[in-house]
């Protein structure tokens, strides 16, 4: 029922999309923030990606994909430590923003074709054969998560988890928390946006509403991760989102080969996201009654 | 070694709610002095250790810390070289992290030397163990455990050796024993003196407990009504006995209730 092709577009997908997993690990599960900033630099990183490609430079592309990411993260963390914008509506106000910024970077179009450009794949494909597609994308998921993970147990990246962990002792301590989240929120949007930059190069094609829902798709495949892996340490938990996204797209896969309308995934995953933050709530509130 | 001049500080000057927690303290402690704050509810302590700590900045007044004007430093930059613990023992520590993280984040912040991308090595983490063994809690065999497992005692030990890891300037003791019982309260307490006197650390400390106020340290301050109305050390000290002091204590709650009620009618 499921063929190979289907599988294999599946880790592919699911390994490009991983990035956002983490990106979200990062700002939604360490700093403990919202960022809704995630659809808007989703998008950035496509936009930026297929105009340099287009250009000519698909490998430059990525890098500077994630420097726009990083200043989108920027802006969002700077309306939240410098003017006191509670840090869901400075996201939102970034995202807004973001759109008009996006739709700029493909020149004011909605879409940008790259059917005959080189891309990151076409590049690798004479040397990688059939796997062009696949390796590179687990890669860049792979290495970006040892990073992650490394990052994390350096003294910035402790200071940042100790950040969301417990706020009352960041203030106590040597820790600027404007800067942390600063910095939390660069690198998560870089990702993001890197997430974007690799699809527009894999699908060929960048669009101003590819980064819509971005934000629940990439919760969605960080508690599917969390649900799987039993919980455990920062590079678990990093493999775990991981895992999270690649099921996340067999999931989806599924769907599609049951004639689901495609329509319908952004509601399911809307539900799968309600359901999974939900829950502990609802568990707690059974346990009080009985 | 830690200088105050004249610090004042009113809270929300101008209001009904106008009030003065700072009546111009002047404060000087010598290198190693250990001083006990005593001081009824609402008489400026806390607030005393926010001047010193920046969690505000004074009215006016002056903070000196190791010949250093630190009036004008953010919080965070001043807690580099001032250790602080509060009495809610869930302050101090992240609990969603290991001991071994919460102590690697301590040590690494506080070390003069480190870039933000170090990391604690086998060395450091040896030397983690050690110091958590000097607790004798028997912490040291559970580094990888989330400190939101340890009882609220445990946490405030933790916070302790974490505060005093990298030997600060100075120390800041806010009622830190006053949230755990009785046991784990003495217990706690006499680390604190363990760890003061092996260090030679210049401490301040707020106690409810007029005994151990005297027993503790090498000074005693008394506070009311944002000001320093009694100063103890050497011999003076030595005389006074708890009785003596909780009388002055009394004696100073009476003039501040009086001035309130006559300020009342």
């Amino acid at each position: 029922m499921i063929s190979t092709a289907v599988i294999l577009s599946a880790l592919e997908l699911g390994c490009i999309y991983a990035l956002v997993a983490l990106a979200l690990f990062l700002s939604f599960r360490i700093l403990n923030i919202a960022d809704m900033t995630t659809d808007g630099s989703f998008t950035l990183g496509c936009a930026v990606s297929a105009t340099i490609a287009v250009a000519g430079h698909p490998i430059l592309a990525l890098p500077v994909a994630m420097a726009a990411g990083a200043t989108a993260g920027f802006v969002t963390a700077a309306l939240q430590t410098r003017f006191r914008i509670p840090s869901i509506l400075a996201g939102i106000i970034t995202n807004t923003g973001l759109y008009t910024v996006n739709l700029a970077v493909m020149g004011f179009s909605s879409n940008v074709n790259m059917l005959k450009t080189p891309t990151l794949f076409s590049l690798l494909k004479p040397t990688l054969g059939a796997g062009f597609k696949l390796i590179p994308a687990a890669l860049i998921s792979i290495l970006a998560g040892l990073l992650l993970a490394a990052f994390l147990k350096t003294r910035l990246g402790l200071s940042i988890r100790a950040t969301g962990d417990n706020p009352d002792m960041v203030r106590a301590s040597s820790i600027n928390t404007a800067f942390t989240v600063t910095v939390g929120l660069c690198i998560a949007n870089a990702m993001t946006a890197l997430s974007g930059a690799v699809l527009a190069q894999y699908q060929k094609t960048a669009d101003i509403n590819m980064g819509t829902g971005m934000v629940i798709i990439g919760l969605a495949s960080l508690i599917i991760g969390e649900t799987i892996l039993p919980k455990g340490k920062t590079l678990v938990k990093i493999l775990g989102a991981i895992l999270g996204s690649i099921v996340y797209r067999f999931i989806i896969a599924i769907a599609l080969r049951l004639d689901l309308p495609s329509e319908c995934l952004k509601l399911i995953s809307a539900v799968i996201v309600a359901l999974a933050i939900g829950l502990p709530a609802l568990k707690a509130a059974r346990k009080g009654e009985n | 070694m830690l200088k105050l001049t004249n610090v004042t500080k009113t809270f929300a000057r101008g209001t009904v709610n106008e009030k003065t927690a700072l009546a111009g303290i002047d404060l000087h402690l010598e290198k190693g002095d250990f001083v006990t704050v005593l001081g009824s509810n609402g008489a400026g302590k806390s607030t005393l250790f926010g001047a010193i700590a920046g969690t505000f900045l004074p009215d006016t007044g002056s903070v000196i810390l190791d010949g250093r004007d630190i009036t004008r430093l953010p919080d965070y930059k001043r807690s580099k070289h001032i250790g602080r613990l509060f009495q809610d023992p869930l302050k101090g520590t992240a609990p969603g992290m290991t001991i071994e993280e919460n102590l690697a984040l301590a040590y690494m912040r506080a070390s003069a030397h480190t870039s933000p991308f170090s990391m604690i090595s086998k060395a450091d983490r040896a030397e983690f163990r050690d110091r958590l063994a000097t607790l004798g809690l028997g912490l040291e065999n559970r580094m990888d455990q989330p400190v939101g497992l340890l009882s609220g005692g445990q946490r405030q030990a933790l916070t302790l050796l974490m505060a005093t890891l990298v030997t600060p300037q100075l120390l800041l003791l806010d009622e830190h024993t006053a949230a755990l019982d009785p046991a784990t309260a003495e217990k706690v307490l006499q680390l604190t003196k363990t760890i003061v006197s092996t260090h030679g650390i210049t401490c301040l400390m707020i106690t409810h407990n007029i005994p151990s106020a005297l027993s503790l340290g090498n000074r005693t301050i008394m506070m009311n009504a944002g000001k320093i109305v009694l100063e103890l050390s050497g011999k003076t000290r030595k005389e006074m006995t708890a009785e003596d002091l909780l009388q002055a204590f009394h004696d100073q709650s009476a003039i501040s209730d009086r001035m309130l009620f006559s300020a009342g009618c």
